[in-house]
């Protein structure tokens, strides 16, 4: 930080210098390139860096900028100001629009269809001649002037360009420490965790996608006056990976590694000149041994290094208020209320007409053999599979219909048999995507996003690993961490696949301490176990399943007595079992 | 209204022939899918490789029967080294790293192919000199007729790897379950090599098939790998029968959007198709919902 001042200024100092030293027009031709690809690049940070979304498609909201000042300022007469207000927001709009409608899809479909979207972009900018001028392409776009300054000078304009650059860094750089910013790294990182710990998952990453068009766009339309001509050539699938490759070469989730990345890969044509016509296949080489041998980029490289030389801040545990989490047990009406419960696969019924209720206030388990549909029943309760048929009814609101993070905004938490954290996330920033949820009753800001996690973290007795990234952690604390993160999210009913699976007897001790302090708080805690001395300790009520449906219930000594739970646990028949 | 049926039928012949190609690539890409999960964003240069290594034997005084199979062989051992230099090296990786590297590849060989023989696209003799035959009013070129055999063998070939050989068996279950594979002793590596040292095959046999009718160019890849794509997804995603059905319907739809509707935007038309089927069925055809477990 204390380098931070020289860096600034140097910052500052790089666009007047060419005010000051000779630079020849090409350089400053060059100079402007870098600073305008730059801020299309960074759109690809926002989208795949911090969302893990891909995008192949980016020259083309990168011509869309491009197109509306060029046509704007020279067949339409209008002035550039306006020209580039539209350009941004056609890319925008375009953005929205193609985002909305295809990032339901993951992967490789979406790779396929922001290819095919700059495949027919190009297509029309070829072809519609009468509109576009084909592959003529448009000159002579003018360059604005600002408060009656014109920037028509090489100099002037690249300032323009190098304080939007500056801008939209500051922007991006920001991003990741807001709760957009977080929800969208939650869901690179575990879309479905993200999802039930209540992140609008499509709204984020619609949000994302637009963000980048709205970069790009903005890049364009700089781009368009900077070089006074443009063509199709410049907005193609070549330019699209162009891109994609910067932003991977510099480093995907840091902004300063997409400014990194365009600069190298501007410059280093020049540098490369020896190459000459193998430049290209020597660039197609380079993609692939980036991939192998630099997965995080050379700013990855150089966070990598300073995270070795840096120690981890320490938390004063000691002032660390304590979590508030009072949940009134005032209704006597059961918390949860399911009624013929259906899931299907195909042909297999995995929940085949459970009913059942849970009440307020309760430890209640759910066990019975491997396959019986316990976890099932959870991924239904929590949204992730819809139900077949049957309803469920949570706190008198009927959300069998409802998508997993509108039931989380309800309050209704959950840990995963197999732990869904976002590994790459400190442990603290994982718990602070639990605590900012949707309707809870927090204070606006970070700090209290913070301090709430740290609070939560406190309860589980892991405040003091707070920094660490989570996926460092022991396994066993891992559970603790995505327990602390549900209970971030202030929950009234919190649904536990397995915590007891892979801990010691030490860690299932204070476990069941933990269920039992919860308990104390009003929460309600349906629950999924194996070990049957925790749940003789904690549960108040059992439930029993064996192929899909309800054979047993009720309190424990009376249930695990039950003549039919100890012939699906043991295999025996109802007779033999004596 | 005979001319009606003549045209039509005329159209509905080239655009089978024209996806015959596209179905040769695509199933490439499904092979590849199936045993690595991956999409293999270079599948469509390996047809322009195979058509310029044709043009390299030829022009070096090959007969044609012998270029072809020292082609085929040069493609099978240029899939071998893709596995080992592309996919390898971050097989243990999520789809994203791979995906880029598959398009880093396709860079490479594009411009590499480029430094060699330069950007005037090359012309191709048929494999048969005599121009086709007419039925009934409809002219069958001999080189679509080519393709659409060679297609329908090449098919027949792969049923009878796959599911009456134990090789096939073996590559069926490193696509099924790779752990489960290696535990019963199967060398998964190698059948992943296999695989795409197979699809590679496959691409140069499309390529060759293609070249006298589009010519040998750097970008043919690019432009039938898309398409080939699109019609993985159209079929069905991994999905045999989708790839060919998907590819067969892609080249009919474009060869009647061509005659009908516009030329110059006839390769939009298998994107518009696609943009169509992903919103409305995007598992495809054949392909079945599968929703992610938690």
């Amino acid at each position: 930080m204390r380098r931070l001042p020289l860096f600034l200024l140097l910052a500052a100092l790089l666009p007047v210098l060419p005010y000051f030293i000779k630079v020849s027009p090409y350089a400053l031709n060059m100079l402007m390139q870098v600073s305008t690809y730059a801020v299309v690049v960074l759109g690809m940070t926002v989208v795949l860096g911090y969302t893990g979304q891909i995008s192949l498609a980016q020259a083309t909201f990168f011509g869309l900028g491009a197109y509306a000042v060029g046509l704007g300022t020279t067949d339409w007469g209008m002035s550039f100001w306006l020209s580039l207000a539209l350009g941004v927001a056609a890319a925008t709009l375009a953005g929205f629009i193609l985002g909305l409608t295809t990032l339901r899809l993951k992967g490789h479909y979406l790779a396929m269809i922001t290819i095919s979207f700059q495949q027919i972009f190009d297509l029309v900018l070829t072809n519609w001649i009468g509109f576009t001028h084909g592959p003529d392409g448009i000159a002579g776009i003018n360059r604005p002037s600002l408060f009656g300054l014109s920037l028509a000078d090489d100099r002037a304009y690249l300032l323009l360009c190098m304080a939007v650059l500056y801008a939209a860094i500051y922007f991006v750089w920001q991003l990741p420490q807001t709760e957009l910013g977080r929800a969208m790294r939650a869901v690179r990182e575990n879309e479905l965790a993200a999802e039930v710990t209540g992140i609008d998952s499509l709204k984020i990453k619609v949000i994302a996608f637009t963000m980048s068009a709205t970069l790009a766009g903005l890049g364009g339309a700089l781009y368009a006056a900077g070089f006074a001509y443009i063509s199709p050539d410049n907005f193609n699938f070549a330019r699209s990976i162009e891109f994609l490759t910067m932003v991977l070469l510099g480093g995907a989730q840091s902004a300063f590694g997409s400014a990194l990345g365009t600069s190298l890969l501007i410059l280093l044509p020049e540098w490369l000149r020896f190459l000459k016509e193998v430049y290209m296949a020597v660039y197609g080489l380079a993609v692939i041994l980036i991939m192998v041998f630099l997965p995080t980029g050379i700013w990855g490289l150089f966070v990598a290094w300073r995270a070795k030389y840096r120690k981890i801040g320490k938390i004063d545990t000691t002032n660390i208020e304590p979590l508030s989490i009072q949940i009134p047990v005032d209704k006597a009406a059961p918390i949860l209320v399911l009624d013929n419960l259906h899931k299907h696969f195909g042909g297999v019924r995995a929940v085949d007409g459970i009913s059942l209720e849970v009440s307020r206030g309760m430890i209640h388990a759910l066990i019975g053999p491997n396959g019986s549909g316990k976890t099932t029943i959870l991924n239904v309760l929590n949204g992730i599979y819809s139900a077949t048929e049957g309803s469920i009814v949570c706190d008198d609101v009927n959300i069998t219909q409802m998508k997993p993070h509108e039931r989380a905004a309800l309050g209704i938490g959950r840990t995963f048999q197999n732990i869904r954290l976002f590994p790459s996330l400190s442990v603290v920033e994982n718990v602070m995507v639990g605590a900012q949820r949707a309707n809870t009753p927090r204070e606006p800001g970070r700090a209290a996003l913070r301090t709430r996690a740290l609070s939560a973290l406190q309860f589980v007795g892991m405040a003091e690993e707070a920094e660490v990234i989570v996926q460092n952690l022991p396994y066993g604390h891992q559970r603790l961490v995505e327990i602390a993160r549900a209970l971030a999210g202030y929950p009234k009913f919190l649904l536990l696949d397995e915590p007891a699976a892979g801990l010691n007897q030490t860690e299932k001790k204070s476990l069941a301490t933990l269920l039992k302090k919860l308990k104390t708080h009003g929460i309600t805690i349906f629950l999924i176990e194996h070990d049957m001395s925790l749940i003789q300790e904690v549960s108040d009520r059992i439930t029993v399943l064996n192929f899909g449906k309800k054979i047993a219930e009720g309190e424990p000594a009376y249930v695990l007595r039950h003549p039919e739970v100890m012939a699906a646990y043991l295999g025996e028949t109802t007779h033999g079992a004596a | 209204m005979a001319d009606f049926w003549v045209t039509n039928f005329q159209v509905l012949f080239s655009g089978l022939a024209l996806g015959s190609i596209y179905a040769l690539v695509a199933l490439g890409f499904v092979l590849i899918i199936r045993a690595t999960n991956v999409v293999n964003f270079a599948q469509g240069d390996f047809a322009m490789l195979g058509g310029f290594a044709m043009v390299a034997f030829l022009s070096a005084g090959l007969p044609y029967w012998l270029a072809i199979v020292m082609s085929m062989i040069m493609m099978s051992l240029f899939g071998i080294i893709f596995n080992l230099g592309v996919y390898y090296p971050l097989r243990n990786r999520s789809f994203l790293p791979v995906i880029i590297s598959t398009l880093g590849a396709s860079i490479f060989m594009q411009n590499t192919v480029l430094y060699i023989f330069g950007p005037q696209p090359k012309p191709m003799q048929k494999v048969f000199a005599t121009d086709g035959i007419n039925v009934g009013g409809v002219f069958m070129d001999t080189q679509y007729l080519t393709i659409l055999g060679v297609t329908a063998i090449a098919l027949l070939f792969q049923y009878v790897l796959f599911e009456k050989t134990l090789l096939g068996k073996k590559l069926q279950a490193t696509s099924q379950d790779k752990d489960m594979a290696r535990l019963v002793g199967i060398p998964v590596a190698s059948m992943i090599a296999f695989t795409f040292c197979y699809s590679a095959a496959l691409g140069g046999i499309a390529g060759i098939l293609v070249s006298p009718v589009l010519f040998v160019s750097i970008g043919m890849g690019s432009i039938i790998a898309l398409k080939a794509f699109s019609a993985t997804i159209i079929g069905g995603f991994g999905d045999v029968t989708g790839a060919i059905v998907g590819g067969l319907l892609l080249g009919v739809v474009e060869a009647f959007g061509a005659q009908y509707i516009s030329v110059p935007y006839k390769d939009a038309f298998a994107f518009l198709l696609l943009f169509i089927f992903l919103l409305v069925r995007p598992q495809g055809i054949f392909g079945e919902k599968v929703s992610e477990k938690a």
